[in-house]
C-alpha cells in the first residue's frame, strides 16, 4: 500500500530547457516537439511527480524549447505501510513480542514500538511504516533531462565528435537550463545547461542571457526569434494576405508548404517576386512544382484562376529594403523555369512514343524486369477491363483507348522533366500527349493513371484512366507477390497497400463492375503469358485476393462505417464484387434492427453449430417429405421452397434488402421448428433428413451474408 | 565566342580573385592549401586529399580548387548553367571545430556578401557517394535560394566509420561568382580584369560534351574500365602479404587512382546512355567495392599494423 504525503498550498515552479542546435531539417521539427512534450511527461510521471504539471514544447530550426510549469520543487515523500507476521504469532499469550516481532522491526529498520498492529482480511496483523524521502526536483531533472534529450527519435542521427560522441540530428552546440529561476546544469553531448541562449543568425546577439520562460520568448523575439511555430505561421499567413492583397490576386493554396515554411525560419517574412510572363506557356503544373519543390516559393492566381507571373518567398529575415534577396530569388527561379522551359522543348523534339524503346533500360523490379515488360503486361490487363466493361453496358469504355494511354502511360520517366521532377510523373507524360495531339481522353488518363495517392485523394476522372491505373497497380501487386516481394511490417518499398487501395478505391468510387478473382487471375494469366513469364501457386493467388480483400474490409469499415462482422458475413458469403460487396452492407445495414432480422442469426448460428456437431452426416442426403414428423418440420420445409425463388429473384435484380427481408420472413416458422422439434432424432433416417433441412436452409439462405458470422459468438 | 567583358562595371570579385581570397582565408584558418587532384574526378571529395585524409585519428585541415568532371552535365557550352566540367573549392577541417558555421559565414563575409542582406540559409541535404561509400549529414546553403555550399559532417568514408568526424565545405565557385557578380551566365564570368570564363572554359565544354555524349567509344571505354578494376583489384590483393619493410612505401595511392579512373569511366558510359538501370547498379557496386576497400587498406597501412580492427 502506498500514499502521498500532501502537505497544503505547495510551492510550484517552472522550468525552462532549450537545446540550441545547429539548423534541425524543417520537416523533422513538428514531430520532435512532440517527442520532446511526451519524453518529459513520461519520466515524470515516473517520478511521481506529474500530477498538475503542463508541458508546452516549442521549435524553431536552432532550438527545441520546453516550458514547464507547476513543478514541485521536491519530490513528495513516499510512505508505504510493510505487513509483518500475524499478532498471534508476534505476540505471546502474555502480550509480550516474541523472536518473530523483533526480527520483523529489525528487518523494516524500526523501533519495536514503531511496530503496529493492523486489521486485513485474514485477521490482526503487524505492520511497519516505510518513508521514502523524495529528492530535490532539482535532482530529478539533472538525471531525466539528458534521458529525455537523448530518447527523441529522428529519422537518422549522426555524431559531429567521434563514435563515443553524443547522437542528434545536427550538432548540438548549447543548453539552456532554468528551473525556478535559477541555472539548471544538466549534462547533454559534453555541454552543460546554463542560462544563456542564442538569437537569430542574423538579426540577433550570440548570446543572450535569460531569467525564465516569459523572459526567454520576450528577449529571443527583441532578437529576431519567434519561438512559437504558430505565431511563425501566422506571420506567415497574415504577410501573404496581405501582399495577395495588393497584388490583387490569390495565393495557390498549400497547407503542406505553409506549415513547411513555418518551421524553415525562425523569422519568417515574405516577399514577392516576379517573373517573366512568357514562362506561363508553359502548364501551371510544371511552374508550380518548379515553384514550391525546389524553391519553396507560393504561386499566386489571377481571378480566373490562371497563374499570375508572381512568387511570394518566405526568407528568414526580417526585411528586404534594398531588394537584393528579391533580386536573388529572381534570378534563382528564372534559371529553374529556363530549365523547365528546355525540358520541355527537347523532350517533346521526339514523340512521347519514341520513348517506349528507352523504358527497355529502366527497371522496374530486376526479377519482373523493365518498364518496358511492365507496360506489355498492364496493356493486357487494361484491355481485358476496358473490354469487360464494355461487355458488362459501360458504354464508355473503349478498349483502344486504354490500350493507346497504357502504352504510352509510362514513357515519361525517360524524359529529362521526370528525371528533374520526379513528382511529375503521369502529369507530364498527360501534357505532352496533349500538345502532341492524342485525344484528351487518352492524355488525361495518362496524366491520372497514379491516382489515387493517398486515401482522401481523387480517382481518375475518366474511364479509360480507371483502367490503365488498375492494370498498373494490378500488375504491381501481382508481379511482386509472384516474386516474393510481399509487404511486411513498415516494409512496403513498392508502396503495394497503397496500389491495393487504389484499386479498390476507385472500383467503389467508380461503382465499376469487377470481379476481384477474376481481375487476380487475369493479371497472373498475363505475369505468365508475358515476359518475364512469372508463375505463381494456388496459394499465392489466395494471397494475392487476401491482400487486395483486406484493403477493402478496411475502406469498407473505416469510410463507410460498416461492422466488422458485417463485413465478414458478406465476404463470407462469397462476395466478389465490390460495389456489390457494398450494396448487400447496405441491405444488411438497413434490416439488421428490424424485429425479425437478429433472433433470425441467432438461430442461424444455431444451425451452424449443430451441423457442425453434426460433421458429415448429412451430406448427400436428400429432404424427403415423408419423413416428416411434425406440422413445423412441414411449414418450415413449404416455406422454405416458397421464400427460395423470391430471395433468388431478388437477388438477382439486385433488391438485397428486399431479399433479405424475404429472408427474414422465416423467422416464426425456423423459430417454431426449434421449439417442437427435437433435430437429433433416435430415428436415423428422421434425423438425417432435419439436418439435410437445416443444411438446405442455411446453405440457400446465407448467399447475400453469411448470417452466422453475424453477433459476438459468430467470430470464432 | 568574343570576350563579353564589361571592364567599365565591375560589379563582385573576378573568378580568380574569389579562389584567391577563398584560398587566404582558409589558409588563415589553418588549411595546408593543396592543388587539384592531377586526374579526372567528379567532385572534390574524390581528391585524396579528402577521400583518405579523412580515415584516421589525426587531425588535418586542407582546402583546394578541384575542377569536377560531370559528363552527363555537359551541354556544349550552350546552357548559361550547367557545364560538363565546374570548380569546386573544398575545404577538410578534421575534427570539426563547434564554430565551424560561424567561421563559414565569416568566409562568405570576406568575399564581399552582407549577411544581414541576404536570406542564407542551411536546409538539410545529406551528401552520398555511392561509388566511395561514402555519406554524410549536413545542409545545402542557399543565398538567396541559389545552392552555393555543401556543408557535411562526413560520417562514413571508404564503408569505414569516421572518428574523429570530418566536416567537408564544398563551394560551387561558378555559381558563387556568378552571383557576385551579377551576371546570369557562367560564360559571362569576368575570370581576371581582361578574359571572361567563356574565353578560358568554352572551347573545353564544346569538345567534351561532344566527345562525352556523341563520340566517345564506348566499347574501348568499357574494356578501359575493366583494365583498371584489375590494376586496382591487383594491387589490393597484394598488400596483405606485403612485408613488414614494403608497407611504407606499398602503391595503395596508385590502386586508389585506378578507383578514380574507374568512376570516370563509368560517368564516360553513364553520358552515352549504354548503361540500363540494372548494369548501373552493378557497376557503381564495383568501383565502391574497390573503394571501400582501399580506404580500409590505406588505414592499415597509416596506422602501421595490419591488425588494426576496422570498424565497418
Amino acid at each position: 500500500m502506498k500514499r502521498s504525503v500532501k502537505k497544503a498550498e505547495e510551492r510550484r515552479a517552472e522550468l525552462l530547457l532549450e537545446i540550441g542546435c545547429e539548423e534541425i531539417p524543417a520537416g523533422m521539427l513538428p514531430r520532435a516537439e512532440e517527442e520532446l512534450r511526451s519524453g518529459i511527461e513520461k519520466l515524470l510521471t515516473a517520478e511521481n511527480m506529474a500530477d498538475c504539471v503542463s508541458v508546452e514544447t516549442y521549435s524553431a530550426p536552432r532550438r527545441l524549447t520546453a516550458w514547464v510549469r507547476g513543478l514541485r520543487t521536491k519530490q513528495a515523500d513516499l510512505v508505504s505501510e510493510v505487513t509483518g507476521p500475524p499478532k498471534s504469532v508476534a505476540y505471546d499469550a502474555v502480550g509480550a513480542p516474541t523472536r518473530a516481532a523483533v526480527s520483523f522491526a529489525e528487518k523494516q529498520g524500526v523501533a519495536l514500538h514503531d511496530v503496529y498492529c493492523i486489521q486485513t482480511q485474514k485477521g490482526e496483523y503487524l505492520a511497519a511504516k516505510q518513508i521514502k524521502r523524495g529528492r530535490s526536483t532539482e535532482q530529478i531533472l539533472l538525471d531525466i533531462l539528458p534521458r529525455v534529450i537523448h530518447d527523441i527519435y529522428w529519422p537518422k542521427t549522426m555524431t559531429w565528435t567521434g563514435l563515443s560522441g553524443a547522437r542528434f540530428i545536427r550538432p548540438v552546440r548549447w543548453l539552456v537550463g532554468i528551473f525556478d529561476g535559477k541555472p539548471l546544469k544538466f549534462k547533454f553531448a559534453e555541454l552543460t545547461g546554463g542560462t544563456e541562449t542564442a538569437g537569430h543568425r542574423f538579426l540577433g546577439a550570440s548570446r543572450i542571457r535569460v531569467k525564465s520562460f516569459a523572459d526567454y520568448e520576450k528577449k529571443l523575439r527583441a532578437n529576431g526569434v519567434i519561438v512559437r511555430a504558430s505565431a511563425r505561421r501566422e506571420k506567415v499567413e497574415k504577410e501573404l494576405a496581405a501582399l495577395a492583397k495588393k497584388g490583387s490576386y490569390k495565393v495557390h493554396e498549400d497547407a503542406e508548404l505553409l506549415k513547411l515554411v513555418s518551421y524553415l525560419s525562425e523569422y519568417p517574412t515574405v516577399i514577392e517576386g516576379k517573373f517573366d510572363p512568357a514562362f506561363l506557356s508553359l502548364p501551371d503544373e510544371i511552374l508550380i512544382t518548379v515553384m514550391r519543390g525546389h524553391q519553396k516559393y507560393f504561386a499566386v492566381e489571377k481571378r480566373g484562376g490562371d497563374l499570375a507571373p508572381n512568387f511570394l518567398a518566405v526568407i528568414n529575415l526580417d526585411k528586404d529594403p534594398k531588394g537584393l534577396t528579391r533580386v536573388g530569388h529572381e534570378k534563382v527561379l528564372r534559371a529553374r523555369f529556363a530549365d523547365a522551359r528546355f525540358f520541355w522543348e527537347s523532350d517533346q523534339k521526339c514523340r512521347l512514343a519514341d520513348y517506349l524503346p528507352k523504358l527497355e533500360r529502366v527497371t522496374y523490379e530486376s526479377r519482373l524486369g523493365s518498364y518496358k515488360d511492365k507496360v506489355e503486361r498492364m496493356r493486357a490487363i487494361a484491355r481485358w477491363l476496358a473490354e469487360q466493361w464494355f461487355n458488362l453496358g459501360l458504354v464508355q469504355a473503349h478498349v483502344a483507348e486504354a490500350d493507346r494511354a497504357t502504352e504510352l502511360a509510362k514513357c515519361d520517366l525517360a524524359t529529362e522533366m521526370v528525371r528533374e521532377f520526379t513528382e511529375l510523373q503521369g502529369v507530364v507524360g498527360g501534357l505532352y500527349a496533349k500538345s502532341q495531339g492524342e485525344p484528351e481522353e487518352v492524355a488525361d488518363a495518362i496524366y491520372d493513371h497514379y491516382l489515387p495517392v493517398g486515401l482522401d485523394d481523387p480517382v481518375p476522372r475518366n474511364l479509360t484512366g480507371c483502367a490503365v491505373a488498375i492494370a498498373d497497380k494490378l500488375d504491381s501487386v501481382a508481379g511482386c507477390f509472384a516474386v516474393g516481394v510481399v509487404p511486411s511490417g513498415s516494409s512496403d518499398p513498392f508502396a503495394l497497400r497503397r496500389a491495393a487501395l487504389g484499386i479498390v478505391k476507385i472500383v467503389l468510387e467508380k461503382k465499376l463492375p469487377l470481379s476481384l478473382s477474376l481481375a487476380v487471375s487475369q493479371a497472373l494469366k498475363v505475369l505468365l503469358t508475358h515476359a518475364p513469364k512469372k508463375s505463381v501457386t494456388p496459394e499465392q493467388e489466395a494471397q494475392i485476393l487476401d491482400f487486395l480483400r483486406d484493403r477493402a474490409r478496411y475502406v469498407f469499415r473505416e469510410k463507410d462505417g460498416f461492422e466488422y462482422d458485417e463485413v465478414n458475413a458478406v465476404f463470407r458469403a462469397g462476395a466478389d464484387d465490390l460495389v456489390d460487396a457494398r450494396k448487400r452492407l447496405e441491405a444488411l445495414r438497413a434490416i439488421r434492427k428490424s424485429k425479425n432480422f437478429e433472433p433470425l442469426t441467432v438461430s442461424f448460428k444455431r444451425i451452424r453449430k449443430i451441423l457442425e456437431k453434426a460433421g458429415k452426416q448429412a451430406e448427400g442426403v436428400h429432404i424427403q417429405t415423408d419423413l416428416f414428423e411434425g406440422d413445423a418440420e412441414r411449414t418450415l420445409f413449404a416455406s422454405m421452397r416458397k421464400a427460395g425463388p423470391k430471395v433468388e429473384e431478388q437477388k438477382r435484380a439486385g433488391h438485397y434488402k428486399e431479399a433479405l427481408e424475404v429472408i427474414a420472413s422465416l423467422r416464426p416458422e425456423v423459430d417454431r421448428f426449434f421449439e417442437q422439434v427435437m433435430v437429433m432424432a433416435e430415428n436415423e433416417a428422421v434425423k438425417k433428413n432435419r439436418l439435410a433441412l437445416l443444411s438446405e436452409l442455411l446453405r440457400e439462405f446465407s448467399t447475400i451474408a453469411d448470417f452466422s458470422e453475424l453477433g459476438g459468438e459468430g467470430k470464432n | 565566342m568574343k570576350s563579353k567583358v564589361k571592364l567599365e562595371k565591375k560589379v563582385g570579385l573576378n573568378f580568380q580573385d574569389l579562389i584567391l581570397t577563398l584560398s587566404h582565408f582558409w589558409v588563415k584558418q589553418g588549411c595546408v592549401l593543396q592543388q587539384p587532384y592531377d586526374t579526372e574526378v567528379g567532385a572534390g571529395t574524390m581528391h585524396p586529399e579528402t577521400f583518405l585524409r579523412v580515415l584516421g585519428s589525426g587531425g588535418y585541415r586542407v582546402a583546394y580548387v578541384q575542377p569536377s568532371r560531370r559528363p552527363a552535365d555537359g551541354r556544349y557550352g550552350e546552357n548559361p548553367n550547367r557545364l560538363y566540367k565546374h570548380s569546386q573549392f573544398q575545404v577538410i577541417l578534421k575534427p570539426s571545430p563547434a564554430d565551424v558555421q560561424d567561421i563559414y559565414l565569416k568566409s562568405l563575409a570576406a568575399i564581399g556578401l552582407n549577411l544581414k542582406e541576404h536570406d542564407i540559409r542551411f536546409e538539410e541535404d545529406n551528401w552520398e557517394s555511392p561509388t566511395l561509400g561514402a555519406w554524410g549529414i549536413g545542409w545545402q546553403v542557399l543565398l538567396d535560394g541559389l545552392e552555393i555550399t555543401q556543408f557535411t559532417y562526413f560520417q562514413q568514408s571508404g564503408g569505414v566509420d569516421l572518428d574523429p568526424i570530418s566536416v567537408e565545405l564544398t563551394y560551387g565557385l561558378e555559381r558563387i561568382c556568378a552571383f557576385l557578380q551579377g551576371v546570369e551566365s557562367v560564360y559571362d564570368l569576368r575570370w581576371s580584369d581582361d578574359k571572361s570564363y567563356g574565353d578560358i572554359r568554352l572551347a573545353e565544354e564544346q569538345q567534351f560534351s561532344e566527345y562525352s555524349f556523341d563520340r566517345s567509344d564506348a566499347k574501348a571505354i568499357r574494356s578501359e574500365f575493366e583494365l583498371h578494376e584489375k590494376q586496382a583489384k591487383e594491387l589490393l590483393e597484394g598488400w596483405p602479404k606485403a612485408q613488414e619493410k614494403e608497407r611504407v612505401r606499398y602503391p595503395l595511392l596508385a590502386a586508389y587512382d585506378h578507383c578514380l579512373k574507374c568512376s570516370h569511366l563509368f560517368n564516360l558510359m553513364d553520358a552515352r546512355g549504354v548503361i540500363s538501370t540494372t548494369e548501373r547498379a552493378a557497376l557503381m557496386a564495383r568501383v565502391r567495392a574497390v573503394a571501400c576497400r582501399t580506404a580500409q587498406s590505406y588505414l592499415e597501412q597509416i596506422s602501421g599494423t595490419r591488425e588494426l580492427a576496422v570498424r565497418s
